[in-house]
């Protein structure tokens, strides 16, 4: 069975939520369908205080309440269903969707976002929940008094290892690079502290343990010197990466893997637009997703409602 | 008491209660944190196409959770949130941190015939 749409959103995060809004009120009828939770990585976020309008809010409140305003306005919200298949190739797309079928519009807005980098190890899964977190605010209680690692070198790496030292009795931050890409001044608050120390230019290896995580294998980048870190808990923050991987040889993309658009965030493709963290941009906030959003759903609505007599894009003057 | 579409459980006699009443429950013991959201999310989309799972969320900082804490098959838990599954009021299966849909389907499936 397919469901027809005016347009198919992929991803639910804030611009995903805001091209829905834009598009549900001038009366189209709109699906954003996520493989995850809505919200995307606003719900990461314990506290947002740089939304406009909202002196302080969690990431997960402002996506609640993103949700129930495309809601209110008709939007249909699909959570937690992955994408099969996807066909853009002809004026009407199509959209395969795991437990819910196909769905099928003339346009489709791709806001699909980052997501989180892993390690790729094979004793990640093993020990996910069992010493392997990826969320010091969720997990760090459980390892009060007690020695852990902190993966990464960039704000969230730095940030998190400083508030996990309230619990832990030591945090080795350990880091690929032999330098942070931290802000200086959050690198400057871990170095100050006390319990955090610094392993440099290390590749992890392997993750180390029975039932229970007990330690974290590196190797020396230079030197090849493996080291063991003793640790029960191990935090991962090492980035995120645009998911883009399902339009890849569909869509062009740059080599950092990020959808190039035109200024109105059309694609290569017409009738088909990007928004958000997974388009090629400098700068990833909630408020540049929601601004993309915007523009996104408003050059939908004007392709919708002239159809074919909307110029084809020219993407070469606009890669970013 | 967790904002959540689910029906909580917030004292030992409801979790007692909902034990005894279902032959397979479900229990979703966290925060409103990111592992724990999406764990809430699969089972307000699961509650209306498995009508023979009892759908609970419990919130991990009210003393009630101490029935899930305690359990045995919980002790080596270091992740929220706790998913326990019972079975005529029995544990048959618990997790730790977050799972997605297909994960907590195919429990549903091995565990309750659902
Ligand atoms: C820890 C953390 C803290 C942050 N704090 C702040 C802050 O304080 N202020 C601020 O302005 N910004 C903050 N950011 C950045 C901000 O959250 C992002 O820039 C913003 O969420 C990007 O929005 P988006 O809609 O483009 O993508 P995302 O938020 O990444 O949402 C994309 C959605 O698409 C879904 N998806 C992915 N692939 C597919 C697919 N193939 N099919 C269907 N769905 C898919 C994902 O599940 C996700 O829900 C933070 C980010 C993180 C990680």
């Amino acid at each position: 069975m397919t469901n027809a749409y005016d347009a198919i959103i992929l991803g639910a995060g804030p611009a995903g939520l805001t091209a829905g809004i834009y598009l549900a009120r001038a009366k189209k009828k709109v699906v954003i369908i996520d493989e995850g939770i809505a919200g995307g990585q606003m719900i990461l976020s314990h506290t947002v205080a740089n939304y406009p309008g909202v002196l302080e809010a969690t990431g997960a409140g402002i996506a609640r309440t993103m949700v129930k305003q495309a809601k209110s306005f008709g939007c249909e919200v699909v959570t937690q269903s992955r994408l099969l298949k996807i066909d853009l190739g002809s004026l009407q797309k199509t959209v395969d969707v795991e437990f819910e079928g196909t769905y099928s519009a003339p346009v489709v807005i791709i806001a699909t976002g980052g997501i989180p980098r892993s390690l790729g190890l094979e004793t990640e899964a093993k020990f996910k929940g069992h010493g392997i977190s990826y969320c010091a605010t969720c997990d760090g209680e459980f390892f009060t008094g007690r020695e852990i690692v902190a993966v990464g070198g960039g704000n969230s790496a730095l940030e998190e290892a400083v508030s996990l030292s309230r619990y832990a009795s030591k945090v080795t931050v350990i880091h690929e690079f032999d330098h942070f890409q931290a802000q200086p001044w959050i690198v400057a608050d871990a170095e100050a502290n006390p319990k955090i120390e610094f392993l440099m230019n290390q590749k992890i290896e392997a993750f180390a343990g029975d039932e229970k995580l007990e330690g974290v294998v590196s190797v020396d980048k230079d030197s090849g010197q493996r080291v063991t870190t003793k640790a029960e808990g191990c935090f991962v923050f090492i980035g995120y990466t645009p998911a883009t991987q399902a339009f890849e040889g569909i869509l062009k993309l740059n080599g950092r893997k990020e959808i190039v658009t035109d200024e109105n965030l059309a694609t290569s493709i017409p009738g088909v637009f990007a928004a958000g963290d997974s388009r090629a941009k400098k700068y990833r906030q909630i408020t540049t997703a929601v601004a993309d959003g915007t523009v996104a759903a408003l050059s939908a609505i004007e392709y919708l409602d002239k159809g074919s007599r909307i110029p084809q894009i020219k993407l070469a003057a606009s890669a970013g | 008491m967790l904002d959540t579409n689910l029906k909580h459980i917030e004292t030992d006699t409801e979790f007692n209660r909902v034990l005894s009443e279902n032959e397979n429950v479900m229990i979703c013991c966290g925060r409103m944190g990111p592992m724990c959201l999406p764990v809430y999310d699969v089972m307000e989309n699961f509650e209306s196409k498995y009508p023979n799972v009892a759908f609970r969320d419990m919130a991990f900082d009210e003393p009630v959770s101490h029935v899930i804490r305690e359990l045995p098959e919980t002790q080596s838990f270091m992740g929220l949130p706790f998913t326990v599954y019972f079975k005529n009021g029995k544990v048959v299966k618990a997790t730790s941190s977050i799972q997605n849909k297909a994960q907590v389907a195919e429990i549903l499936s091995d565990k309750f015939g659902a």
